[in-house]
Formats: structure tokens, sequence, C-alpha cells
């Protein structure tokens, strides 16, 4: 070859480089014009990450108790007092009979309801098994679980304290073998079970995912919608080079919403950072290309920015279910399991969680790292080749 | 002005119906998040895996690790030689919790003296490290129990437990109203908030402020479509709850209905609140996104329990709408309440709804700027 051909070739490659910085360059400016959207996008999030990063929590910490107490003895009284002492439960009321009870749980103002019957006392004493019923209202049946093996276990410590206290027990309760398996369980990588460590990064990532994909699946859309598309489809630009120009700016956009995220997490939580950032960083470039991908995807098809926010928007909320931020993936059914391998936020927050909780290195999420980089070759390859510019 | 205001209507409805896409996801999100609410998003788990350190290796702890798969919630990934291989398993994420059962479990065992078994959770998931913890800790004990069919105590207090409303604990029973209030809330507020949204960018609202149409006959005709639509949705949901998912109707079905009918009106009147205030599609659509559809699925006690929430957070939570439709759902669908009981809510979403409206009102101008 010739060196005057290389050189031609190579300010060829120089000038098509120019385009795309000159279209990169205009994105910016609209976003950065565009004064309504610009607080949405920046700190909107940042409030929202704060706000629900607290609420994102499935322990049961205060449950509204009923007592009925139609025995009136001493026992009974112990064990009412030994509820109200307990910080799980709050006690609502004491009414005298039950049906007034179940009206608590009926407006909701009980979750729980405890019947001492007639006669407890009386019958514990003679050893003829005296019983308690709890009466949970379980429309949340995890809730309802929790809530009774709460009070089973304030029941069964007070059934200890009376086989220890009362001498005449005290032969009894000998027979009984004391357990001799102790189960110490100890929590790795957050002793505490603080909630917030492990819903941060999900939350951040989430929301990061959520964002970029409905921005940019609106965009090439409005563009359309607008009539500015024409435009550029008469200007020699490349099909490649519009859509990376649309890619840059909200790859940039997202990098900044998560730089910020993961400041404010540090700083209001103290979240934990084991691991590398830089590899966090690495992985979320790949992870936003595969989500713009999918977004500008979207906004190819779409007609109107109506329709393109809800494909986005089903999808996203087919992602965020699917993520394993609310429920364990592990708890999914095996054909659910496999269906959150191509869901990039599922891959996020396992990245997330792995590298800034548990320190992992590359060598532990190379298979996250393999599947998002396919699904960004997919997307991307498909939004270049479904961009048309001619109708 | 009827037939005016039918014409009108009947324009919207082609809109709609003339883009396929939009009417396909809007019947095909309830469908897909019910079936994804009850087939793939539980919290109760089986077969999760896990990993033995087994520093025994004799019959009683190979008994116990028997014991703890034939359960069928947990599986085991691994059998460990040695500590130092226990990290490896949490790192890659393959494994959730390891147990240690120490060296001299069988001969303690046995001479009932205090053995520890330590169980080491993967605690970056806090909730599953909970519930794997509980899980396990009752397997051992179930063991310990079959081993020594313990001598029982006469003086022992029975409890009975009883699950009202939901005996099988089924989480259909749970999920059911909360879908039916976002599903409402997304195409009520969220659509409407749009399509005005829309018709101001690309300048058609104008032609409609210059009609003869007075202004209110304007939004009301750009919102009954929606109503209708979300209305329809609403009962698609309560009827794949009622048919596939067996979710009772307890109380009454046209109360139901009306309820549904007035959280439509909410969501509606906040989605054209949205509207007033923003500009372009892109600004209603991350106002109803952000301010509207995440905090009513986070704060409204959908997913996450209000009571188990900062204080903060429980009264954010108070002046949500959706957090009192679906207290009201609830009721009527599954605890069969009348009127009586649920009173207070249905005030606090109508007084809602009469602010929001109000506040539209004033919001909303006829003229260009």
């Amino acid at each position: 070859m010739c060196p005057n051909f290389l050189n031609i070739q190579q300010s060829k490659n120089f000038k098509q480089m120019k385009i795309l910085g000159y279209l990169i360059q205009k994105e910016f400016i609209q976003i950065l014009r565009n004064k309504a959207l610009l607080p949405l996008m920046t700190i909107l999030p940042i409030i929202q990450l704060i706000v629900l990063s607290n609420a994102a929590s499935n322990e049961v910490k205060n449950v509204n108790i009923v007592v009925v107490d139609l025995d009136r003895s001493e026992f009974s009284r112990l064990l009412n007092r030994k509820i109200v002492a307990s910080p799980e439960f709050s006690l609502v009321a004491t009414p005298y009979n039950k049906g007034e009870a179940v009206d608590y749980i009926q407006a909701n103002k009980a979750d729980i309801i405890l019947e001492i019957p007639h006669n407890f006392e009386k019958d514990y004493l003679r050893g003829e098994q005296a019983t308690l019923q709890i009466l949970a209202n379980a429309i949340n049946g995890q809730q309802a679980t929790v809530g009774s093996g709460y009070l089973n276990s304030i029941i069964s410590s007070f059934n200890q304290e009376l086989l220890a206290e009362i001498p005449a027990f005290q032969l009894a309760s000998k027979k009984v073998s004391s357990n001799s398996i102790i189960v110490a369980s100890r929590n790795w990588y957050n002793p505490e079970l603080n909630y917030t460590d492990f819903m941060v990064p999900g939350i951040l990532a989430e929301l990061t995912a959520l964002l970029t994909i409905i921005l940019t699946a609106m965009n090439v859309v409005r563009e359309r919608e607008i009539g500015t598309i024409e435009q550029i489809n008469v200007t020699p630009i490349k099909k490649w080079q519009f859509i990376l120009g649309k890619l840059v700016p909200f790859l940039c956009v997202g990098l900044l919403l998560l730089t910020v995220g993961l400041t404010a997490g540090k700083l209001i939580f103290d979240i934990p950072m084991e691991g590398s950032l830089l590899l966090i960083f690495g992985y979320a470039i790949v992870n936003l290309i595969a989500v713009l991908g999918l977004g500008l995807l979207i906004s190819n098809f779409a007609d109107t920015q109506q329709q393109a926010i809800f494909v986005a928007f089903f999808f996203v909320l087919i992602f965020i279910l699917m993520c394993g931020l609310f429920t364990p993936i592990d708890s999914m059914p095996k054909w659910a399991q496999y269906a959150t391998i191509p869901n990039p936020l599922a891959q996020f927050i396992s990245v997330s969680r792995k590298v800034l909780m548990k320190g992992s290195g590359f060598s532990d999420i190379k298979l996250e790292f393999l599947y998002t980089f396919l699904l960004a070759i997919i997307f991307n390859t498909l939004a270049i080749w479904s961009y048309k510019k001619q109708e | 002005m009827i037939k005016i205001f039918w014409a009108f209507v009947k324009k919207e409805i082609y809109h709609i119906i003339r883009d396929r896409r939009t009417l396909l996801i809007l019947f095909g999100m309830p469908v897909v998040q019910v079936l994804l609410f009850g087939y793939a998003v539980t919290n109760e788990f089986q077969d999760t895996k896990i990993d033995i350190l087994d520093l025994s290796r004799d019959k009683v702890s190979f008994q116990l690790i028997q014991h703890i798969k034939s359960s069928g919630h947990f599986e085991i990934n691994q059998v460990l030689r040695s500590e130092q291989q226990m990290e490896q398993g949490f790192k890659e994420g393959k494994t959730k919790l390891v147990m240690i059962i120490p060296n001299d479990f069988s001969a303690n065992f046995y001479n009932k003296d205090a053995t520890v078994i330590q169980l080491i959770t993967d605690g970056s998931d806090p909730n599953n490290a909970n519930t794997l913890v509980q899980y396990a800790s009752s397997m051992i004990a179930d063991f310990q129990q079959e081993r020594f069919q313990q001598n029982t105590n006469p003086f022992q207090v029975k409890i009975e437990t009883r699950m009202l409303y939901n005996p099988q604990l089924e989480s259909a029973y749970n999920f059911i109203p909360g879908t039916i209030a976002l599903i409402l809330l997304i195409i009520s507020a969220m659509m409407t908030s749009l399509t005005i949204a829309r018709e101001k960018e690309l300048g058609t609202m104008e032609i409609l402020l210059v009609s003869p149409l007075p202004p209110l006959l304007i939004i009301l005709g750009k919102v009954t479509p929606y109503a209708i639509l979300s209305f329809i949705d609403a009962v698609l949901v309560i009827v794949l709850g009622v048919f596939v998912f067996n979710v009772p109707i307890v109380g009454s079905l046209f109360f139901l209905l009306a309820m549904c009918l007035l959280y439509v009106v909410t969501a509606l009147s906040l989605g054209t609140l949205i509207s007033t205030v923003s500009k372009t599609q892109q600004d209603a659509m991350m106002r109803s996104l952000m301010g509207l559809m995440m905090p009513s699925m986070m704060l409204s006690g959908f997913i996450f329990p209000l009571a188990s929430m900062p204080v903060i957070l429980q009264y954010l939570g108070k002046i949500i709408p959706t957090t009192y439709f679906i207290e009201i759902l609830k009721g009527i669908m599954l605890r069969g309440v009348g009127l009586n009981f649920i009173i207070f809510e249905i005030a606090v979403l109508t007084g809602m709804t009469l602010f929001f409206l109000l506040m539209t009102w004033r919001n909303f101008k006829i003229r260009l700027e």
C-alpha cells in the first residue's frame, strides 16, 4: 500500500471521529439545556436512593397485638406482662370477648390476637395441657408466620419460667433434657445484617438502569416525532455514528449518577466497599452499554414516545421484579432462575453485591462479565441494524 | 354538548386503539405482573445451595447431613475439607450458608454435652440470611428430637395457631390487591399525564383550546377512555386472582368495583395534575415515574411492611393514596368488611382526590404562554 493511500484513510477515520464528536456534543447540549429534566435526572434519584434504602426491609419489627384474657389469673397476667415488655409487640387493646378482638383485626388495627381461655391456670396446674389460641392476620403470610413465631417463643420462655420457678415443677423440669445442640450463627460480610448495606447498591443499580433505559428509549423516537431525525437522515452520518452518538452521552449520565450515588451511599449509609472500585466501574460501563442498547432498540421500533415509554417500562418492571433485590433469585423456580441470565439488572446487582460487600475479584464475577458483554453486543448490533435511514 | 363530548371521547379512543403496541402492553403488563408475582417472585425457597464443613466425619454427622438434605429446602453444593475453602463459595456466590460440624460432635451428642454447630451465612443478603438460619436451626432441632424421643412433660402450654383469612399462607392474597393498585396508577396517572403532555409537545393542544369545547370537557374527554381502560385492567387482575390463584372475594363485589372507580378518579386527577406542570412527555414521564410510581410501590406497604419502616417513612407512606387504596382492597376482598370498618380510609382517599382535582383546576391554563 502506498503511504499516500494510508494518509487518506487516516484522515477519513479522523473525519468520521470528528462527526461522532459533534453528535455527542449536540446530545450533551440538548441534555444540559433541558432545565426541567436535569434535576429530575440527578437529584430525584439520589433522594429516592436515600428514602427507599430505608424502606426496603422484610424485617418484622412491630406487631400490633390484642390480648383476650378470659382467665384473669396470676399466670395470664404474667404472660401479658411478658408480651408488653417485649420490643416486638405493642399491645393495642385487651377486650373481654373474642368478637371484639376480631373486630380489631377486621379494621386492621391489630395483626395478631392471643386468647387466654377460662381455667388456663387451673388446667396448667393439673397438667391438662392448657391451650392458648393465636389468631393471626395472614393476608401477608410471611409476616404472619414471623409474628406468630415471636409470640410462640415468648410463650415457650414463659413456660420455662413457670417450670423453673414453681418448686413442684422442678422435678418434672429436670426430666426435660436440655438442648444439647447449640446452634451458633454468624453472618459474614455483614455481621449485623444491616439492610442498607444490601439495599443501597441494589437500588442504585435499579435506578441507574431505570433512568438510562427510559431516557434512551424516548430519545430517538422523540427526534422522529418532532421530525428532526429527517435532518440527520439526509446527512452522510453513518448508522453506527448515530447510535454511538446517542449512547456515549447517556453512558456519561449513567456513570455520573452511579458516582454520585455511591458517594452518597458511602457518606450517608457508610456502605462497605471491600473490592476494587475500578472493577465496579469497569463492569458498570459494560452493563450500561447493554442497557442503553436495549433502550435504543426499543426506541427504533417505537412510533411514539408514549409507546416507547410503555415498552421500556414493561421491560424495566420485569427486570426489577426478577433481579433478586426484593426476593432472592435462589427462591425462584428453576426456569425463572435461568430467565434472570439475560436480565442486566440482576447481573449488576449480583456484581455490586459481590464486589462491594465480599470483595470479590475479577475471577469471581467473570460469568456476569461474559453474559453482560454478550448482551451489550447483541442489543447494540440490533440497535444499529434496526435504525433505518430511509423510511 | 353531550354529542360533541362523545365525538371527542371517540377521537381519543381511536388514538388508543390505533396504537396496537401500547394497547398490547396495557393488557399484557397486568397479566405478566400477576403471573410473575404468582409463580416466580416468592420468599419461600427450595434447593438453596449450602456447603458443609464436616470435621467430625462419622455416622451421626452423616445422618445429620442426610436429614438436612431430605427436606428439599437445601441442596449440598460441596463438602469442604478445611476452613480455608469456606470463603471461595461465598465469593463466587455459589453457596449461601456453611454449616460447620465440630469434630467432637457425635461423642458430645450422645453424652448430651453441649456441642456447637456453627452456621455461617452470606450476610450480603440479610433477608435471605435470616430465613436460612431459621430453617437450618429448626431442622437441626428436629434431628435432635428424632434421635431422643423426648419424654413429654405434662406441664406444657399448648399453642393453637390459626391463620385468619389466608390459612394456606398463599402469597397471592397479598400481591393481588397491590398489583391492582399499581396497574391502575400506571395506566390512569402515567398514561393521562403523557397523553396531555403529548398534545402540548406536538402543538395540538392549541388547536383543542381554540375549539368551542370548554377546557373542562377537553380534559374529561381525554381521561374518560383511560378510565375505562384501567377499569377493565382492574377487572382483569381480579379475574386472574380469583380463577388462577384462588383468591376469594369475601366482601361485596359491587363495593369493590365502586372503590376501584374512586381510585381511578384519584389516579386520573394525579395524572392531569402532573401534566399541567410538565411541558414535554419526557418531563411528565420522569415526574410520574420518580414522584409517583416508585414511592407508591415501595412506601405503600405493598412490598415492604409499613410498620417496620423508620417513622418518617411511615408518615410519608400515609400521604400516598395507594396506601389507603390497598387497605380498602384488602378489607373488602379478603376480610370481607363493610363500609363501617374502612370509612376512614375511604374518607381520606376521597379527600385526597378532591384536593388533587382542586389543584388541577387551579393549575390548568387555558391560555398559551
